[in-house]
């Protein structure tokens, strides 16, 4: 029996028996990823592209009912077109960049999140997450049509787990009852309650926040404009918070602050919501109640993201408050990450400490987002008199002097990680380079002639060449490099001259299969990028 | 400036402390508090320098009796 832990909203990948069922010893396999979710499918379809086998188990055999995340950052859609599968997001999702904060009914403060031009994804795009999934899926049946070795087995439950020197051994329970298989790795992207977390007694520890908020996604047709909207102490909700937010399909995203001590219960009863819904839109305007749900957060990460052949990835490893949209964008960043490396330890041969660097990377990246969802949260949900006493003089100021904007935080949103002092970095050898482009940053993206720079790289090394002579091919390491020179009638914009080159004439940049900057130079010079890729791929402290 | 300047710095240390006196003649004790913490935003904002604000910060939280010499 695998229990029905929620309901779905359509299914994917309905049960079906396979040969490893009834075979007498379990089946090796390279990759097992337990979890259908966001991150899974996404590990699925990078490892998939790459050529690596991979097996996603999932207990359910589709996408869970509910909009859940909404809010897809920039960094995840140039991930998702690395992907291949960006367009339909992009297509579908809500485009928006501009964020507006009241106080009561006056508008203190806005922002616009993308102010600099030159960028093929916008800052933002609001997406329920089932079409998030869905779009993954759909890329993943492509790929497999292709050829790509990716499988995944609805109503797959693990139910044991046993990790051996060089393998992982898993229980799994179906409708036809259970059997066993093996793993090279295993990667758990089974959600905050990480039931793999839990068979391994691994602690989740972190901050529990004493507050709860009310999400009402509803359905109306209203003009009000596509932008995020974020009110304190309003009319509607006084002595609370209220956030206003678009998505497709005439879908709108309401979430009202509720406090510490309420009934659960009565605050769910549909009249109580729609009466609430009435006070922030306006009693004129028809809605439909899409999906109700009450949260509560905390913020919360493992100790280590690697456990010997596991690893955990997204919500499984660590956890954040909704504000800022870092759960699920934080969680594309794992499989950014986890995947490239993954494909080069098992497909060329790399070192296993490649591996570390996972953990490494992407738990710098997470407590980045810890920090910045908590300090969301404190702003939020004062602990105490004095952080109301400054929360209230910053809101109190806020409406006079221009100083105290920055210091407003109704949600840091969702940024890229810059790995710096990460292992695989070598040393900034570009004389006074950008800021943006030092080693361990992702790359900005740029206009060029014929398209953006960032669908011309990733998925491998790539060899980055500005203004500089055409620097030859390179194999290292098993490792084919890819090489893309740029000349000033590419760069239409001068954004690349701005983002890569300062004052330099030329650069050269090694960029990383997940498109993080891993090393540059003034000038080409062979050797060098030899090491640079070298350590690149050893994943160890030099 | 990186460091904080803790040696007598007021032009006019009496006007000062006469005018932060009176601006809170007549306030609750809740609209004092409020106020102090808009006082201690603005003149941050002025200092700019988080090393600064953060040896500013250290320097206000005197010790306790029994720890001072």
């Amino acid at each position: 029996m695998v229990a029905v832990r929620y309901k779905t909203a359509f299914k994917l990948y309905p049960y079906e028996k396979v040969a490893d069922q009834d075979v007498p010893a379990p089946k090796r396999h390279p990759v097992v990823i337990v979890g259908g979710g966001p991150i899974g499918m996404g590990l699925a379809l990078d490892l998939g592209k790459s050529g690596v086998p991979c097996l996603v188990l999932d207990d359910h055999d589709g996408v869970g009912t509910g909009s859940r995340a909404i809010c897809f950052a920039k960094r995840t859609l140039e991930i998702c077109d690395r992907l291949g599968c960006g367009d339909p997001m992009v297509d579908k999702g809500v485009v928006w960049n501009v964020g507006r904060v009241y106080r009561d009914e006056r508008e203190v403060y806005n922002f616009n999140l993308l102010p600099e031009e030159g960028h093929k994804r916008p800052a933002f795009i609001n997406l329920q997450q089932p079409y998030f999934e869905q779009f993954l899926v759909e890329e993943i049946r492509r790929q497999q049509a292709a050829g790509a070795p990716i499988e995944i087995r609805g109503k797959n439950c693990v139910t044991a787990m046993d990790q051996k020197a060089d393998h992982v051994v898993l229980d799994i329970d179906t409708p036809d009852g259970p059997y066993r298989l093996e793993a090279d790795y295993l990667v758990a992207c089974d959600g905050a309650n990480s039931p793999t977390r839990a068979m391994m007694g691994l602690d989740f520890d972190g901050r529990v926040f004493e507050d709860n908020f009310l999400i009402a996604d509803i359905k109306m047709t209203a003009d009000f404009p596509t932008e995020r909207r974020f009110w304190f102490d309003p009319p509607f909700n006084r002595g609370e918070t209220a956030l206003l937010h678009k998505q497709p399909d005439d879908v709108w995203r309401l979430d009202f602050q509720l406090g510490w001590d309420i009934d659960r219960e009565a605050e769910l009863k549909p009249e109580r919501i729609s009466d609430r819904v009435a006070a922030m839109i306006g009693a004129d305007i028809d809605f439909e109640l899409v999906w109700t749900s009450i949260y509560t957060f905390r913020c919360c990460t493992m100790d280590d993201y690697r456990h010997g052949r596991v690893f955990f990835a997204g919500d499984a490893a660590h956890q954040v408050s909704p504000f800022g949209a870092r759960g699920a964008n934080g969680g594309m960043q794992d499989v950014d990450n986890l995947g490239w490396k993954l494909a080069a330890v098992i497909n060329d041969g790399a070192d296993d400490a490649l591996l570390d660097s996972y953990h490494d990377e992407r738990k710098l990246g997470a407590m980045e987002n810890i920090k910045n969802s908590s300090r969301t949260a404190d702003f939020l949900t004062p602990r105490n008199p004095a952080h109301r006493l400054f929360r209230d003089a910053v809101l109190d100021l806020v409406e006079h002097h221009a100083f105290a904007r920055p210091l407003v935080n109704s949600g840091r949103l969702s940024q890229p990680c810059t790995y710096d002092a990460s292992a695989l970095n070598s040393p900034d050898a570009l004389p006074d380079g950008p800021k943006q482009t030092r080693p361990g940053s992702p790359c900005p993206d740029a206009p060029l002639a014929d398209g953006h720079l960032l669908d011309k790289l990733g998925g491998r090394f790539t060899v980055l060449a500005i203004g500089a002579d055409d620097p030859g091919n390179f194999t290292i390491a098993n490792t084919e490099i890819d090489v893309l020179t740029l000349s000033a009638s590419d760069d239409t914009t001068g954004a690349v001259a701005t983002r890569y080159l300062g004052q330099n004439p030329s650069a050269i940049y090694l960029i990383r299969p997940d498109q993080h900057i891993a090393a540059r130079w003034a000038k080409c010079d062979a050797d060098a990028i030899n090491q640079a890729v070298a350590r690149a791929l050893a994943g160890k402290t030099k | 400036m990186t460091t904080l300047n803790t040696a007598p710095n007021l032009e006019r240390a009496d006007d000062f402390y006469a005018a932060l006196l009176s601006a809170h003649d007549g306030l609750e004790e809740a609209e004092m508090h409020a106020l102090n913490a808009r006082l201690i935003l603005v003149l941050a904002n002025h200092i700019g320098d988080q090393t600064v604000l953060e040896a500013a910060i250290e320097a206000a939280k005197i010790p306790p009796p029994e720890a001072q010499t």
